[in-house]
């Protein structure tokens, strides 16, 4: 009788370890559906204030345990209180080290006049929101750019200046009533 | 709750006091020429055009300034004929304030108009698509406020009702209700044309009971044509059944499904204004420069309504009306309900211009933008709500910042009338908190969108890097082997065969010496002599050689 159960039970195992081996082979997900969604919530910026070499390595290392949530600055609060809905964890407040949050969108322009074409911005931009070849002036593409600051530093002439984006009447947004016994927003 | 699904009812709305009979007493008057007109690149819903004239350019009157880029889109055309003198930002009617590209003609006083080919009669035998042509050029959007591009509407074909709305429930304004009494026909014609374009098989008129002249001017008019075509139907006055949505239910019963168009249920609607404007397009070939706005409100002197061309500055068409009362204290572009504020009159009358109400302090309270007192959660905006909505809940989601919440309550479906507010006994400003959430929600998707792209080029150029630096490396290790083989040091692969292929030679060679080479034979067991002689015969040999070769 024990021998007719343990030969069951090894029947079985046997069933269930060729089922779940056949499942992780025909049901493969490719990549990591956690970085993807971590990744949706980044601003993707690229700008690597983060400590890590743009959004989608960022989001790895979060995924992996080994960031924290708190380490985007230009994602500011909006972003910590979706990753930490995201993951199940508490919010806290953006760590200071990786940068302060900015007050308002901005994007770069290079003067023109001071620009001497040596291409390092470019080189350094990571969404190729620049444009021009050796020797031949720059310009920025003031639409791709995210604002990530990255071709500042390279720069040798300093010809690259940080600007507000341009309000205007189709981006402008009608502003809340200061209600006085309005309900508590969301932080 | 009452059932909603019959003509003649939809839910909610208001009974309002209309203070309509201040303007609408006397005929529409021209608007003066004035000197200078800033005619705004944007005044529709939708793209602005591409500017295709310069500073210092002479335009005649009617003549194009923008062009349309995108589909969704609408040119504007000079008021008058004269000189650009300016392309720059000026300050604009818009809620925010904020100035836009404007294009500033300084009249010359010529009145010379760009050669015009009107239609006529003629456009009978013209299809849909000429036709919408003709209404997209003249620039003509929807007057009644809403300046979605007239054309783009009129695309789907073979709608069963058109309806022309002469409703204008908003209190104050009277610029369609004079429009009807004094060019009824004329807006019939209008109604055909579009009747046309979209091969309607019949056309209502709808106008609210308090406006008996213009129904019995229009019915004068449909008469007169004598097809049958026309029915003029008189409906009740409750705020606000000049909505679109809510005017198809109240004349067919059927209700336009959420997210969709009028179109998906058989209908198109347009304003009486609209309907005139493209009767001047197809008739005079006349673009649209010019609208009936509305002056009234206790604080303006002589309460009329102007006929005045676009661009023309708020200021002036003000002192044709006599000017401002002493106890004037606000000037609202559109109507007390849906309209908002204007912090000055140097602004042009553009194409949602319907109405300019200067109101004294008495007569209507400024938007309630300090603190107001809780929710009380009565639910009287509940029964105001002419979408069937929810307004309180959907004011708690957007003031919380739960714009997922406040989507899935249909926040979209807001048609912003403003009944909710109006009755909210804790005077809440409740389309206030509607549209910033709106605007909100429209700036997190288009933040959506932008950081989406951002990512796809990040990738792409990684993509780049990776694929530059494969082939960099390809090309240096082709390089070295060519830089090798210069030097005959070939690579290994070739020395392997060129070493095979040296032994096959030698090899080779060893055989064939060994086959060909004829050793010297009985040389054993020689005498002295014969060694002698074949000594002696090989130096006359080597002799014979050095002569053969002197």
């Amino acid at each position: 009788m024990l021998t007719i159960v343990i030969i069951l039970l090894a029947v079985v195992a046997a069933v269930f370890g060729v089922l779940l081996g056949y499942s992780a082979i025909r049901f493969k997900v490719e990549g990591d559906p956690v970085v993807d969604k971590i990744d949706s919530i980044l601003p993707q910026t690229q700008c690597g204030q983060c400590g890590y070499a743009g959004c989608r390595p960022y989001a790895e290392a979060i995924a992996k345990g080994e960031a924290d949530i708190n380490q985007c600055p230009p994602g500011g609060q909006t972003v910590i209180i979706e990753l930490s809905e995201l993951l199940g964890v508490e919010p806290k407040p953006l760590n200071a080290e990786h940068g302060e949050v900015k007050e308002a969108k901005t994007v770069v322009v290079i003067d023109e006049q001071l620009c001497i074409g040596c291409t390092l911005c470019i080189q350094a931009c990571p969404v190729d929101a620049i444009v021009g070849a050796a020797k031949q002036m720059h310009t920025v593409i003031a639409s791709e750019c995210t604002g990530c600051n990255l071709c500042i530093p390279p720069c040798p002439v300093d010809c690259i200046y940080i600007v507000p984006v341009e309000q205007n009447i189709n981006n402008w947004q009608w502003p809340a009533p200061d209600g006085g016994h309005a309900a508590p927003k969301k932080t | 709750m009452e059932p909603t699904h019959k003509p003649g009812h939809f839910h909610g709305g208001l009974r309002l006091n209309y203070h309509k009979e201040l303007s609408n007493q006397n005929a529409i008057v021209a608007g003066k020429a004035q000197s200078r007109y800033v005619v705004p690149v944007q005044q529709h819903i939708g793209a602005p055009g591409e500017i295709i004239v310069e500073t210092g350019q002479r335009v005649l009157k009617g003549q194009m300034l923008t062009r349309p880029k995108k589909l969704i889109s609408a040119p504007v055309h000079a008021p008058v004929s004269g000189m650009i003198v300016d392309i720059g930002k000026h300050a604009v009617p818009h809620p925010s304030g904020m100035p836009a590209d404007c294009i500033v003609i300084e009249n010359d006083f010529q009145e010379e108009w760009v050669e015009r080919t009107p239609v006529g009669d003629h456009y009978n035998q013209m299809n849909s698509h000429e036709l919408r042509n003709i209404v997209r050029d003249a620039g003509i959007v929807g007057l009644g406020g809403a300046v979605f591009p007239a054309a783009i509407k009129q695309t789907e074909t073979n709608i069963h009702t058109l309806i022309i709305n002469g409703v204008e429930c908003e209190p104050y304004i009277t610029c369609d209700d004079r429009l009807m009494r004094e060019r009824a026909r004329e807006i019939l014609s209008g109604a055909d044309i579009i009747a046309h374009i979209i091969k309607a098989r019949e056309c209502v008129i709808a106008i609210e009971d308090n406006k008996p002249e213009a129904i019995a001017a229009l019915q004068a008019a449909a008469d007169e044509d004598g097809t049958g075509f026309f029915s003029v139907q008189s409906i009740p006055t409750i705020y606000p059944s000049g909505s679109e949505k809510q005017l198809i239910t109240l004349l067919t019963g059927k209700e336009v499904p959420i997210n969709g168009l009028p179109a998906d249920i058989d209908v198109l609607c347009q304003n009486v204004g609209t309907a005139y404007a493209i009767h001047k397009a197809v008739y005079d070939d006349e673009p649209l420069i010019s609208r009936i706005v509305t002056f009234t409100g206790k604080g303006i002197k002589q309460p009329q309504n102007l006929e005045v061309l676009i661009g023309t500055s708020i200021a002036d068409c003000a002192a044709q009306c006599g000017g401002y009362s002493d106890d004037a204290s606000c000037l609202i572009m559109g109507g007390p309900m849906m309209g908002y504020t204007l912090s000055s009159d140097q602004l042009p009358v553009v194409k949602a211009c319907n109405c300019l109400l200067v109101t004294t302090s008495d007569e209507i309270h400024p938007a309630n933008t300090e603190a107001h007192l809780p929710c009380i959660r009565c639910g009287r905006c509940v029964d105001v709500c002419p979408a069937k909505l929810l307004p309180q809940q959907i004011y708690w989601y957007a003031s919380t910042h739960n714009f997922e919440r406040a989507t899935e309550y249909h926040l979209f479906d807001c048609i912003e009338c403003g009944c909710c507010s109006y009755v909210c006994p804790s005077q809440i400003p409740l389309v206030q908190y509607y549209r910033s959430a709106k605007s909100e929600i429209w700036t997190l998707e288009a933040e959506r969108k932008k950081s989406n792209h951002a990512r796809e080029r990040h990738e792409a150029r990684e993509r780049r890097l990776q694929q530059q630096k494969r082939e960099r490396e390809e090309n240096l290790r082709k390089k070295r082997e060519m830089l090798n083989k210069k030097k005959g040091e070939p690579a290994e692969s070739e020395i392997d065969q060129k070493k095979a292929a040296i032994e096959a030679a030698l090899a080779r060679v060893k055989q064939k010496k060994e086959s060909l080479s004829v050793a010297p034979k009985n040389v054993d067991h020689l005498s002295a002599d014969q060694e002698r002689q074949i000594k002696e015969a090989d130096q006359r040999r080597r002799a014979n050689g050095k002569e053969s070769d002197e």
